[in-house]
């Protein structure tokens, strides 16, 4: 293991990188019509930590960008949805890595498909309208998509620079 | 690290499975608009969770909705189409949602909690059903 200032240094900087993934989507046009379809760019950073730096380094660093980033480019409610796809996509995500009955693409997958789950519910508390919940098909199919993506991009970084929490 | 856990397995496949059985789960159990997208008949306006107008679709109008917290989204019902053109939200997702025409479709503006809906004819529904 490395010492705790290396490790807070490594946090700060996931910490800043996943600040920028947020601007970059933020700057992204609505697909399609349906609010809420977006690539999810910082999950990446989210499952690479997860499988590098454990699952408390992962939820920190979330929060943290999560909080910073909706100050800086989005709202108040642009911060209670993203916390609450968050969470839970968080929650399936370590659930299903401790099974390791899937493999990172498995595990990405279901993260991007809950976190759409989490936001439409909060959705629906909010409006009080269960309709809301006809958007959640489309939301469920891309999220599906972009977590293989990030699936893929993850394995990627980790078989290259995976090793970085033991040098 | 176990490469095992990088690869893709065959077991990742239950995920997009589960993903279309539950997509399809949900459309039938909310109803479906691309099924049961008969045509609409009235804009319904809700703003947190409750009915605060409603306008037939067929006559043309622009009406400025007072929303949550006081923001407001504009609405234009014209040409047998229902859509916001232009919100005081921050994020204008609202604008950006198609325009409306037929039976449950619905535009939504989460901040300011303004629900648009599409309602059709209820004895047109049951037509259909005994047809």
């Amino acid at each position: 293991m490395q010492s705790r200032g290396r490790m807070t240094a490594y946090l700060a900087i996931s910490v800043a990188l996943g600040m920028m993934l947020s601007y970059v989507e933020a700057l992204l046009p609505v697909f399609f019509g349906v609010p809420g379809m977006k690539p999810g760019l910082s999950n990446i950073l989210v499952v690479f930590l997860l499988y590098t730096f454990g699952w408390k380094a992962a939820l920190d660093v979330n929060i943290t960008r999560i909080i910073l980033s909706g100050i800086l480019f989005g709202n108040p409610f642009s911060i209670i949805y993203s916390l609450a796809g968050a969470l839970s996509s968080f929650a399936v995500m370590i659930l299903l890595k401790r099974f390791s009955f899937f493999s990172v693409y498995g595990v990405s997958m279901a993260g991007g498909v809950c976190h759409n789950i989490g936001q439409i519910a909060v959705a629906m508390l909010l409006v009080e309208n269960y309709r809301i919940i006809l958007y959640l098909p489309p939301l469920l199919i891309s999220g599906c998509f972009t977590g293989f993506l990030v699936g893929l991009i993850s394995a990627g970084l980790l078989i290259r620079i995976g090793n970085i929490v033991y040098d | 690290m176990g490469n095992s856990v990088l690869k893709l397995k065959k077991s990742d496949s239950a995920v997009p499975l589960l993903t279309l059985l539950l997509s399809a789960g949900v459309f039938l159990f909310a109803g479906s608009p691309f099924f049961a997208g008969g045509k609409g008949d009235r804009v319904k306006v809700y703003v947190d969770g409750k009915e605060y107008a409603d306008f037939p679709l067929n006559e043309e109008r622009d009406i400025i909705i007072s929303g949550h917290a006081g923001l407001n989204n504009r609405l234009i019902i014209k040409n047998g189409e229902a859509d916001i053109v232009d919100a005081d939200c921050p994020d204008k997702l609202c604008v950006h949602q198609k325009s409306i025409s037929k039976d449950k479709e619905t535009i939504v503006c989460l901040p300011n909690r303004v629900v648009i809906e599409i309602e059709g004819r209820t004895e047109g529904a049951v037509d259909a059903v005994s047809r």
